[in-house]
């Protein structure tokens, strides 16, 4: 039973909505558009890249972890799994923020 | 036909399948032989490093300081701290008793992925062989320091990036035993077998689990760069291309001051299978304890800084990590008054594995109280980088891990191996043990706070009394260590028989045969019960 590979049975309820091929595209075009628009922002100066990095990464970032690598269709014990990792990020954060911001 | 009417499987310490020997030991998936696989590699590693310390501490003697050179000198505090570090303290107890009695403790007849268990030994391996490749290839062995310090590591025309990859292997190997330990634990115990009734241990290798999933990827990333850097010249780091040396040492530490708990929590949970049942009475205050275990895993993940106080850190984060830190020694100290409150009015019965555990206590909390120093830090200016750092982590490291594995192999060699050692061998090794250790890194924190430094080859001759009596301790330490494991493998070739449960234990590793068969229970048991229930407690 070990080596077995897991039925949908086994998976939970088996049968995820798949959302088609079209939501992919979507999304695929906003990641594109998304990128062109990163770009064109660090034509603009370092402070306009940083910016451009922070703000519109984390976004494309959340649209592959939603559509892509299915978490908007799990339970909600995923979605708050990934939740705390994203909390543990950012104390880390906030924790070394707290030398290179006062320095 | 009932369990009771099948006949018993062999040991695993039998070959039963095609493969026989050596190779059945190198291609076994069996948690118990990759253990001991484990313990092999790691006491041979560990004996390599004690070897390097005693000849770091020979050339500190007056009349021995020409044995080798400075650089060699370099060399040899790295080699030491790696191999230590690495190869032994942080895969140490989870790597061996972790995968030898996990799944027994919790009522499984394996880990959850016992392949998956078998190539993270082949990755240690692997990273222990490019690491021990470094030494001797390229341009000498790295003289960095165990911590690869930026900017001298990216600099430095010794062999850091090869031995910087091994350790790259090293964190892999670990990161594969934590998602398997994890898995096991939230998959596999046995019915009944609820979170509030799984042994302390269960407890301790799961918080250090998450700690290795979730921090060694920071440390195999930061090794990555440091590779990068030095191969391709990318500026992260380097202050000359814009990079920042700090922003190194924040994440080298965001990984290994987490790493240290790696180090001590599963020492502290094989500490608390140890107690109850030499006192013969349950755990006092198995949720304090079991809750300690994931709050040191929580807070202790965020008090790195408190390595880089004096390399140029603002105030305000310097204040914030001073007080995280004096935090974290809380749920240490929690227990510690569990332990001796579990002591206090038992039956004692005082044999060795409760003599090393005991040490255990006692090492620890001068380790643990020259930590707690050390996190403020009006000392830790005083004394950073001097030998009372050096001092302090080997009362943790050694005083602690170090003799919590002493004590927790002591306590499951019987179960393990189905021999039984000579008691009176193992006390006899004791005192030279403790003596030694004391006369070698108590002497280390006195030297610290007169204000010799760490990693130094020649020393002032004001420093030259404690010098002697550490490395005069030194060889004492050795002889004890000496007696230990030949005590030990003594036992091994020619010692009695062990009964089944030689101690009076309750847990599920003493209701099997010694040593245990394969696949661990005839029948996956059913629990009824606490971990540490002990019927004459419920008489009395």
């Amino acid at each position: 039973m070990s080596d077995s590979i897991l039925t949908s049975s086994e998976h939970g309820d088996g049968s995820i909505a798949h959302p088609g091929y079209g939501t992919f595209v979507k999304v695929w075009i906003a990641l594109v558009v998304l990128t062109g628009l990163l770009v064109l922002m660090s034509h603009f100066g370092q402070s306009s890249a940083v910016w451009g990095l922070l703000l519109i990464t984390p976004v494309k970032a959340w649209l592959v972890f939603y559509f892509f690598m299915h978490l908007k269709y799990e339970g909600p014990l995923l979605k708050v799994v990934v939740l705390v990792t994203l909390g543990t990020l950012l104390i880390f954060f906030a924790l070394l923020f707290s030398d290179v911001a006062f320095r | 036909m009932s369990a009771q009417d099948t006949p018993l499987p062999p040991s695993y310490l039998v070959d039963t399948g095609s493969r026989k020997g050596l190779l059945a030991w190198l291609t076994s998936t069996d948690h118990k032989r990759i253990g001991l696989l484990y313990l092999a590699s790691m006491l041979t590693f560990f004996f390599v490093a004690v070897g390097i310390g005693l000849v770091m501490r020979l050339v500190q003697l007056t009349a021995f300081s020409h044995l080798i050179t400075a650089e060699t000198y370099n060399a040899l505090f790295t080699v030491h701290g790696v191999i230590m570090v690495f190869l032994f303290v942080v895969p140490g107890l989870p790597a061996v008793f972790g995968n030898f009695f996990l799944p027994i403790l919790i009522g499984a007849k394996d880990v959850a992925f016992p392949r998956l268990n078998l190539a993270s030994w082949y990755f240690y391996m692997a990273g222990a062989t490019v690491v021990i490749t470094a030494l001797f290839t390229g341009h000498g062995a790295p003289d960095t320091g165990w911590t690869f310090y930026v900017p001298f590591s990216l600099h430095t025309g010794t062999n850091v990036s090869l031995a910087v990859f091994g350790a790259f292997l090293l964190g892999f190997s670990s990161m594969l035993t934590g998602i398997n330990f994890i898995t096991t634990i939230h998959r596999l115990r046995a019915p009944g077998m609820h979170w509030f009734r799984m042994p302390l241990f269960c407890w301790a290798t799961y918080s250090t689990a998450w700690i290795q999933l979730l921090a060694t990827p920071i440390l195999a990333i930061t090794l990555v760069l440091v590779i990068l850097e030095r191969v391709f010249g990318i500026g992260i780091f380097d202050p000359t291309k814009g990079g920042d040396p700090l922003l190194y040492e924040h994440l080298f530490w965001i990984y290994s001051h987490p790493a240290v708990y790696i180090m001590i929590l599963p020492a502290m949970g094989a500490i608390t299978e140890i107690l109850p049942t030499f006192a013969q009475r349950p755990i006092f205050g198995y949720k304090a304890i079991a809750f300690s275990s994931m709050a040191i895993a929580g807070v202790g993940s965020l008090v790195w800084a408190h390595h880089m106080f004096t390399s140029g850190l603002s105030q305000f984060a310097v204040m914030t990590f001073s007080l995280l830190t004096m935090i974290v020694a809380v749920p240490s100290a929690i227990k510690v008054f569990n332990w001796v409150s579990t002591l206090y009015k038992g039956s004692i019965d005082f044999q060795p594995p409760l003599l090393f555990a005991l040490t255990f206590i006692f090492l620890f909390c001068i380790g643990g109280l020259t930590g707690v120093m050390l996190g403020a830090l009006a000392v830790n200016v005083h004394v950073h980088d001097t030998y009372f750092v050096v001092g302090h982590f080997h009362y943790v490291m050694f005083g602690g891990t170090g003799m919590a594995f002493f004590a927790a192999l002591l306590y499951w060699f019987p179960k393990m191996f189905g021999k039984m050692y000579s008691k009176k061998a193992i006390y006899a090794s004791w005192f030279p043990i403790f003596i030694g250790f004391n006369m070698l890194y108590f002497t280390m924190l006195v030297l610290g706070v007169m204000g010799m430094p760490r990693r130094y080859f020649h020393h002032l001759p004001r420093f030259d009394t404690g010098h002697d009596i550490a490395t005069v301790g030194s060889w004492i330490l050795v002889l004890g260590l000496v007696m230990f494991f030949g005590a030990l493998v003594h036992a091994l070739f020619k010692g009695e028989k062990a009964e089944d449960n030689p101690w009076g234990g309750v847990t599920l590793e003493w209701t099997i045969p010694s040593p245990p068969p394969q696949e661990n229970f005839q029948e996956i048991p059913t629990i009824t019960t606490e971990a540490y229930h002990f019927p004459q407690e419920e008489i009395g």
